[in-house]
């Protein structure tokens, strides 16, 4: 089966306060794209963490959008393009973004494809507790951006819009 | 048994050293080191944080409820607790004994956890330290660089990985937040097309696990120095074996052997857990030291996980992880083995057996009956025991009248080799660091004994830009002297 050019891949645990942005952004952008009828083009997956695997969840894709939340994040969000990077330690079972690309261009032997982040940024993270007020915000307005981006889906405008970000 | 350096005698005379891996928010595992004047490891002690508030999190849950719940607790072993909750259920339901169709698939799903983990464990965080030395350089010492030197050693261990997954996704119904599993059974069966792509792929599966087992045999058998050695210590050790003897993950009742080998526990109830095992609280620890009752804290401590499970067992029935079994019972020559290090052997000779067993489960038609679930007079208790891939795992709970949880306990794998994981971190120090100027690659060496045991040192909590090391050395008066930080993409900072 051929994947979808377009992956959002989000990870986050909904039961630990803000670090639900991920999965909670991942469903609305999902309902949006479904209203458009562009989901065809987009898919979207859930994750609690990035490991190995998913560097086949990326394969054949044409762009990729990491989305996270950030403990020490400038609010609301930051968003920026991805490189495939080393990897520190190994201490963690989880992988960065970055490092999940280098391993996707090792094991490949080609790079991966475009990739972006947008990290939002969250301030509270205990078992149990729910989105805190400035989150909830923070998710909003990632949302709107969200859509900004899925409205030209390339390379080139993401980059623009990381730029921007970057400069401001 | 030994507790030296758990406590020291003067401590307030002596130099702290932390390692501190914050790589999730709430900073799971943390060890401290005091040091005298002349750099000497005077006393050394792993802390883990555990589930904190996990009972509160669940107690007022309507039963049914809880084993979707759970899985959000951890996101290394999501179906661990998903199955060990179903499990304590299933009594509350009044259906300890499960059809045969809702227990074959239970074991699918679990036997995929194990092969998924096991692969994850050895290939991404064992394989770069056993690859290339614990002192290597920093920046190679990870999955990426394992990929760049050995890319076919990479590909298979995510190959494996997925294909694990893929057993959950299809059992579970989901890549995360799984429902397949339900108090008294399971809620979807297989369809024989989803049997059939899983059989297309688990030749290679099973092929690619034997190799697994003998590089990890391998580079354990060629190296004994250091891998008999590298800080070993004696103790008893426990899991649940199948009622024939054979090493069985989801099902039997717990076995105890005395650090000699000799069984001292056997066919005990795991309903009965409390009265085999206690925890200890001691002051210094977030994290209880369970222990075996009738031994006391100071002789009743064990290991669990592969390298109990293994050598608890009597046999392993499936015949090319026997086959692997037997020959690491033969390199103990008649002894128990009790280097950390052999953890990894077992753990792949535990993945070969996983890949053998859901090899033979996906040839039963049973898994795409729809006889699904059992039920029976309903009670108010339920204890769920099952072998986790890093070790036992028991969940215990109380329901009232209205079906809401009133009381949760949990003894987490981790938990069980508390004791265990300071011993072999106290060995290492006191064997490689007393005395020396501290650097990465000695202290490194305190990280390769701990995730030898593998432990959760995740909750499914990751946000970004938390760094995965601090290293921080305080005077004796507590005030920091220098701090050593390891960023996301490798590099060190001193501050």
């Amino acid at each position: 089966m051929i994947p979808k050019p377009l992956l959002l891949l989000a990870v986050g645990n909904e039961s630990r306060g803000d670090d639900a942005l991920g999965p909670l952004l991942a469903r609305r952008v999902q309902t949006w794209l479904a209203s458009t009828g562009m989901d065809c083009q987009v898919e979207v997956i859930e994750e609690y963490q990035l490991q190995i695997e998913h560097t086949l969840d990326i394969k054949d894709r044409q762009l990729l959008l990491f989305v996270d939340a950030g403990q020490g994040t400038v609010p609301p969000f930051v968003f920026y393009e991805a490189r495939a990077g080393r990897l520190a330690g190994h201490s963690s079972h989880a992988l960065a973004p970055e490092a999940l690309l280098g391993v996707y261009a090792q094991v490949h032997q080609a790079s991966p494809p475009p990739a972006f982040i947008l990290c939002l940024a969250g301030t509270g993270f205990e078992l149990g507790e729910p989105l805190t007020a400035a989150a909830a915000l923070h998710l909003e307005q990632g949302f709107t951006f969200c859509r900004g981006l899925f409205d030209q889906p390339t390379p080139a405008f993401w980059s623009e819009q990381a730029a921007r970000m970057h400069n401001s | 048994m030994s507790f030296e350096l758990e406590t020291a005698a003067v401590a307030s005379t002596l130099r702290r050293v932390a390692i501190d891996p914050v790589s999730r928010v709430e900073g799971h595992g943390k060890v401290t080191l005091l040091l005298d004047e002349n750099d000497e490891v005077m006393q050394v002690r792993l802390h883990i944080v555990e589930f904190r508030g996990f009972e509160k999190f669940i107690q007022g849950r309507p039963y049914w409820e809880v084993p979707v719940m759970v899985q959000r607790l951890c996101g290394i072993c999501p179906v661990s607790h998903h199955l060990a909750a179903s499990k304590a259920l299933d009594w509350v339901v009044g259906a300890p004994r499960l059809t045969p169709s809702a227990e074959k698939l239970r074991r699918l799903m679990h036997y995929g956890q194990i092969l998924q983990s096991h692969a994850l464990h050895f290939f991404h965080l064992s394989s770069p330290d056993l690859l290339f030395g614990f002192e290597s350089e920093v920046g190679k010492r990870n999955i990426v660089g394992v990929a760049a030197a050995y890319p076919e050693v990479a590909k298979q261990g995510i190959l494996l990985r997925k294909f694990g997954q893929e057993v959950i996704r299809l059992t579970a119904g989901k890549r995360i937040h799984g429902t397949g599993a339900i108090p008294g059974g399971v809620n979807r069966a297989l369809s024989r097309q989803e049997r059939d792509g899983l059989l297309a792929d688990i030749d290679q599966i099973v092929a690619w696990s034997r190799q697994a087992v003998h590089m990890a045999r391998d580079l354990h058998t060629t190296n004994p120095e250091l891998y008999d050695e590298f800080g070993t210590f004696r103790s008893n050790i426990l899991s649940i074996v199948g009622p024939d003897g054979a090493l069985d993950f989801y099902e039997g009742k717990l076995r105890a052997r005395d650090a000699d080998g000799k069984i001292i526990v056997d066919a005990f109830d795991v309903q009965n857990y409390r009265e085999l095992i206690q925890e200890e609280v001691k002051p210094w620890s977030y994290m209880k030291f369970p222990f075996l009752t009738a031994l006391g804290p100071e002789a009743g401590w064990y290991k669990v996980g592969p390298l109990a499970r293994v050598q608890n067992c009597d046999f392993i029935p499936s015949p090319l992880a026997e086959a692997g079994r037997r020959e690491f019972i033969d390199y103990g020559k008649g002894q128990l083995i009790h280097a950390p290090l052999a953890y990894h052997w077992a753990r792949m000779i535990e993945m070969l057996h996983a890949a053998e067993t859901i090899r033979k489960l996906l040839q039963d038609d049973d898994l795409s009956g729809s006889n699904l679930v059992a039920s029976g007079p309903h009670q108010r208790e339920g204890v769920g025991v099952i072998e986790a891939p890093r070790g036992t795992l028991i969940h215990h709970y109380h329901v009232d009248d209205d079906d809401l949880v009133t009381m949760c306990n949990l003894i987490v794998s981790t938990t069980h080799n508390n004791q265990p994981m300071n011993e072999a971190v106290r060995r290492v120090a006191k064997r490689y660091l007393s005395g020396r100027k501290l650097t990465e690659g000695l202290l490194n060496h305190v990280e390769v004994a701990i995730r030898a045991f593998d432990p959760c040192l995740s909750c499914a909590t990751h946000a970004l830009g938390k760094m995965p090391l601090v290293l921080t050395l305080l005077d004796a008066a507590g005030n920091e002297v220098s701090r050593l930080a390891r960023s996301g993409d490798g590099d060190y900072g001193l501050g």
